[in-house]
């Protein structure tokens, strides 16, 4: 048992599945000498080399082009977007190419490859280095979308979506980068579309994603000495979505609360409500609640984007205002 | 604006031919092997396009009549195991590859006999097994696919080579460029090819682009040599072809090559082509591929009667395709939720 980092668990992670796998591949900006931007790819190349931990230019598109035509060959590969910000500059590859080939091949072509990114708020970097855009990814038939929240989790999901046989868009959290936790010796492997319950309760289910989980689960703490108990459930993945984990604590709980950093607006949060609505009806005895950033791009200035991001006393008010 | 917004424009007419491309050094097989492709995919154009008339092929579809050149010139310098990717005007070079008729043209029709068994359609032809990696219906998106493809044989020391075709339109998008960049850098073992058919859709491409030639006059920024050929000239299409690939076998590197050529037809279904000028059309007429062809294997003694066997033969199989494409049932509609991940379904949720 070791502590790691959030952050070193990245590459922990990838180094475990490149050990294991010698065919894996990865590519992308400053991740080679440099160790990454935000540093999660350090000792990879010193270990691996150059020859697979490939340096690219700032070619978004040559990047994610280079990753499906080596995957659709039978080479593995983990593909660095830098910040999720810059998926749009390379959509096309992402959800008319690599998610549809398969589909369109009607089988023929196989994509066992990770796009991995550093996602969300928290930096003050403002509206296009700041931004969630996990349930972007999340609507396009053909792509797996995982975002973990943990050290333990990160290894465990990074090395099930470098197995995967499908592509998948892993989504690493900026602002969790420096949490710690503590990661078993030896293989770590864990099941994509399969969501944790962090905290057990009885009155209410709240469902958090990535950032959010730690805030749920501070707010449940609050809440908790005001006597109502919160089950917390870390989502972990998006596609595929544990519904039956989400189901089954509503059922128990009666009531549900998404807690999502993406803005309103076709947040991943709307679905699940919609599925609750829909197949959990008559388990509901209230509203579902939904705490998430307003329509609004993030704004630089740390004032002005704690006002913008799910907080603890936001997720804590919201439950509270509407308690009977 | 008027149908024929072009017609009045100075025709851009073909290059001279090049008289000495029937001195080159290809076998009498080759040739004829040449011959009997141009054939092919003349006869499956035409097929394809009397089929749309009879509303038999939904959708659009996009023809390389007057282009077969290019697809079976490189086509027949591949090896086997080599790799393809073309845009949406993909059918020569799916069929260049060995690909079945009676797949495409029922993949085209929407049957369960279709390549994809109708989940692509015309725009997306893949046949894997033939090392046929995809049509592209994004401009410009093929090229950075190609070099994975390329990669992925320089990291197993596969020796395959990648050769990826697309329009004059797709130079000017950023797509190219970063591709282009990035296959130098890597020394990629791939192809670059751009059948220069004059026209973006319904503009002339010299009107949007700020060098001569789309594709070749840019080799230069990525320290790659200008290759201009006669994409109408099934010969030297394929002596440059050979070049180009054993290069990039050899460890070389990429190359760039610029195929001037010429749409008979319109860009896709809907188009009657009638905004380019009369002249122009003309001259690319008297210097269509295959007559051309049909001319030189006559110069260098063919008898006439062998050349009619062969187009009588693919006539025949080309019927025999159609017919056999025309007798598929249509997939079954279970279809539509297959094959979207890996485990064979479209399931997102528990």
């Amino acid at each position: 048992m070791a502590e790691l980092t959030y952050r070193s668990a990245v590459a922990h992670g990838i180094a475990q599945e490149m050990r294991r796998d010698p065919s894996l591949v990865m590519l992308g900006e400053d991740i080679g000498p440099a160790g990454g931007v935000f540093k999660t790819t350090v000792g990879l190349w010193d270990e691996f080399g150059p020859e697979r931990v490939r340096d690219t230019p700032i070619s978004e598109q040559a990047i994610l082009g280079a990753a499906m035509g080596a995957a659709m060959t039978g080479i593995p590969v983990v593909a660095e977007i830098m910040f999720s910000d810059f998926l749009p500059v390379c959509f096309d590859i992402l959800s008319n190419e690599i998610a549809k080939a398969r589909y369109m091949s009607n089988g023929q072509l196989a994509m066992p490859l990770v796009v991995r990114c550093a996602n969300g708020s928290g930096v003050r970097f403002g509206a296009q280095h700041s931004q969630s855009l996990e349930n972007w990814c999340m609507m396009v038939p053909g792509l797996k979308v995982v975002a973990p929240s943990t050290p333990v989790d990160m290894v465990g999901l990074m090395a099930a979506a470098i197995r995967d046989p499908d592509p998948v868009v892993l989504f690493e959290h900026k602002s969790l980068m420096a949490s710690k936790g503590e990661v078993p010796d030896g293989e770590v492997l864990d099941t994509l579309g399969t969501a944790r319950t962090v905290r057990p309760g009885t009155d209410v289910t709240i469902v958090a994603l990535a950032l959010m989980v730690p805030r749920a689960l501070e707010a449940a703490e609050i809440l908790a000495q005001e006597g109502i108990s919160a089950e917390v459930i870390d989502l972990r993945s998006l596609v595929p979505l544990d519904m039956a984990s989400i189901l089954e604590s509503v059922r128990r709980t009666s009531r549900l609360v998404t807690v999502e950093e993406n803005p309103q607006l076709c947040g991943w949060g709307a679905e699940i409500a919609s599925i609750v609505a829909h197949e959990g009806f008559w388990d509901l005895d209230g509203p579902v609640l939904r705490v998430t950033t307003p329509h609004v791009p993030l704004p630089a200035a740390d004032v002005l984007e704690d006002e913008a991001v799910p907080s603890v006393d936001r997720i804590v008010d919201t439950i509270r205002a509407n308690w009977d | 604006m008027p149908e024929n917004h072009y017609a009045d424009r100075p025709p851009r007419t073909p290059p001279p031919l090049n008289a000495a491309n029937a001195d080159l050094n290809i076998d009498r097989e080759v040739r004829l092997q040449l011959y009997r492709r141009l054939q092919e995919l003349r006869q499956v154009g035409n097929r394809l396009h009397e089929l749309f008339f009879q509303n038999l092929v939904r959708g659009t579809s996009h023809l390389s009549l007057g282009m077969e050149a290019v697809s079976a010139g490189f086509g027949a310098a591949m090896r086997n195991d080599d790799y393809s990717l073309a845009t949406y005007r993909g059918h020569a070079h799916t069929l260049s590859r060995g690909a079945s008729m009676e797949g495409v043209i029922a993949e085209l029709l929407g049957r369960d006999n279709g390549l994809m068994r109708g989940k692509g359609g015309s725009m997306h032809l893949v046949d894997v097994e033939n090392g046929m990696l995809g049509s592209y219906g994004i401009v410009g998106s093929n090229l950075p696919i190609a070099n994975g493809a390329a990669w992925s044989a320089q990291l197993r020391g596969s020796g395959q080579v990648t050769v990826c075709f697309f329009g004059d339109g797709g130079a000017n998008i950023g797509a190219f460029h970063e591709a282009l960049n990035l296959a130098a850098v890597w020394e990629l073992p791939v192809v670059f090819v751009c059948e220069n058919n004059l026209y973006m859709e319904y503009t002339p491409i010299d009107l949007v682009t700020a060098v001569e030639h789309p594709a070749a006059s840019r080799a230069s920024a990525y320290g790659l040599e200008e290759i201009v050929i006669d994409g109408n000239d099934v010969d030297e299409v394929y002596t440059c072809a050979q070049r180009v690939i054993e290069r990039a076998r050899a460890g070389a590197g990429p190359s760039l090559v610029e195929a001037i050529t010429y749409r008979l037809g319109g860009h896709s279904r809907a188009d009657m082509a009638k905004y380019r000028p009369e002249a122009e059309v003309e001259a690319w007429q008297g210097h269509d591929a295959i007559e051309l062809y049909h001319r030189r294997l006559l110069s260098l003694g063919v008898g006439e009667a062998e050349l009619t066997a062969v187009a009588t033969d693919v006539a025949a199989q080309v019927n025999a395709a159609t017919d056999a494409a025309k007798a598929g049932p249509p997939p079954p509609l279970e279809e539509v939720h297959t094959q979207v991940f890996a485990d064979g379904g479209s399931s997102w949720r528990n």
